[in-house]
């Protein structure tokens, strides 16, 4: 999962601090896992140093640093390339589909078609796993079989997400 | 080029709309699997691409034929001679023998009955069932039944077989191998397969996917 392309598509809603970003990452993507604020500050300062987002001026305020970071051009353009980029096909990918599809949705982007251009990388892998099968022996066949049975379980969640979409999409944007 | 073509296809089921648009392209010996959510419209288009049923709006091309302007007995000749049918259930004939249901095809286009049942039992034996060739249909297994239903697909020759869930009925082990089976004599004969499924481990065995969805066809390679 890309902490800094989901901070990016965070911020696509407009300038924000470190605090309120690890907030909003928190509560949509870290249920398991919530960001350290050093990650979010190192990660914030890496896509500054690359021009993916600009200062925004200083909030007044008491705690933590509350210095505003803004999306520049090039860090949308960035969103968008990941976001229509479809991951490499491997198991245990649901953390970083799920974030897309929301940041999608978030963004006003089609998340139908983040679903489908990764649908059509899942199957493209599952056809490369079903050759070898026809031509290997028993040992390879059980190998691809692990991997097919685990890229067809992200397929079907990809089917189930894609069927639930609008309900998604009202929930999310909120 | 294209063998079947089916443009702006639409379908109703009295208030409920099944086909809202639909376009798909099927070109000469490729494998393409339908895909999409149950009640999406995948096996309506599957029925009108095969004219087992016409759409109530839209064009379906099979090479220089439109099958939606032809009469019925002229689609049904079209079906016994250049289409193959695999169904969820093989719907054999459960009176025949599994021999004489492979070779129904061929008698009904008039081939003595010999020499019917000689191409039956060569297609039984490719599809290594041939053991079964005097079995009825009620005394196989499932994964042996759905392989006579290919055979009984096959043995007439067809440019296009269609599909519709083959696998669905069976375990995964028989699933593989009616698809390896299917998928691998359809390709020694040229024929292309329009496959619905809902099993992305049986729609691994095509060359492309098209997704339907809400009775739209979204073919990515011809949307280009």
């Amino acid at each position: 999962m890309s902490i800094g392309h989901a901070l990016l598509g965070l911020l696509e809603g407009g300038p924000r601090h470190g605090y309120d970003l690890k907030r909003a990452y928190d509560e949509r993507f870290g249920q398991d896992r919530p960001l350290h604020y050093g990650q979010v500050y190192s990660t914030l300062s890496r896509l500054l140093k690359n021009g993916l987002v600009t200062d925004a001026g200083v909030e007044a305020g008491d705690g933590p640093e509350r210095k505003r970071y803004a999306i520049t051009d090039a860090g949308v353009t960035d969103v968008e390339r990941w976001l229509s980029t479809p991951e490499k096909p491997e198991p245990y990918l649901q953390n970083t589909l799920y974030s897309k599809v929301v940041l999608a949705l978030l963004s006003g982007r089609g998340a139908t078609e983040v679903l489908d251009a990764q649908r059509s990388a899942h199957l493209t892998a599952m056809r490369e796993l079903t050759r070898r099968k026809a031509d290997g022996d028993l040992a390879d066949q059980l190998i691809c079989d692990f991997a097919l049975f685990h890229l067809e379980a992200d397929l079907r969640w990809l089917e189930l997400t894609a069927a639930r979409i609008d309900q998604l999409a009202a929930e999310v944007t909120r | 080029m294209s063998l079947v073509k089916a443009e702006g296809l639409f379908k109703s089921f009295g208030k409920t709309r099944a086909l809202d648009g639909a376009d798909i392209t099927i070109r000469a010996g490729e494998v393409v699997a339908i895909m999409g959510p149950s009640g999406s419209g995948k096996s309506t288009l599957l029925h009108c691409l095969a004219g087992i049923m016409p759409p109530d709006k839209g064009t379906v091309m099979y090479r220089d034929q439109d099958l939606t302007a032809m009469g019925d007995s002229a689609r049904s000749e079209l079906r016994r001679t250049e289409f193959g049918f695999v169904f969820q259930f093989g719907q054999l004939v459960p009176e025949l023998t599994c021999v004489e249901n492979v070779a129904l095809p061929l008698r009904l286009s008039g081939v003595k009955r010999k020499q019917a049942e000689r191409a039956a039992l060569d297609w039984l034996a490719k599809l290594e069932v041939d053991t079964v060739a005097d079995q009825r249909p009620g005394e196989t297994s499932g994964g042996q039944g759905q392989r006579v239903a290919i055979a009984r697909a096959l043995v007439t020759g067809p440019k296009v077989i269609f599909a519709d869930e083959p696998t669905g009925a069976l375990d995964s082990l028989n699933g593989e191998r009616v698809m390896h089976l299917l998928t691998t004599a359809a390709r020694d004969t040229g024929a292309a397969v329009v496959l619905v499924t809902h099993e992305a481990r049986v729609a691994a065995y095509s060359d492309r996917e098209v997704v339907v969805r809400d009775g739209r066809a979204r073919d990515v390679e011809f949307a280009r």
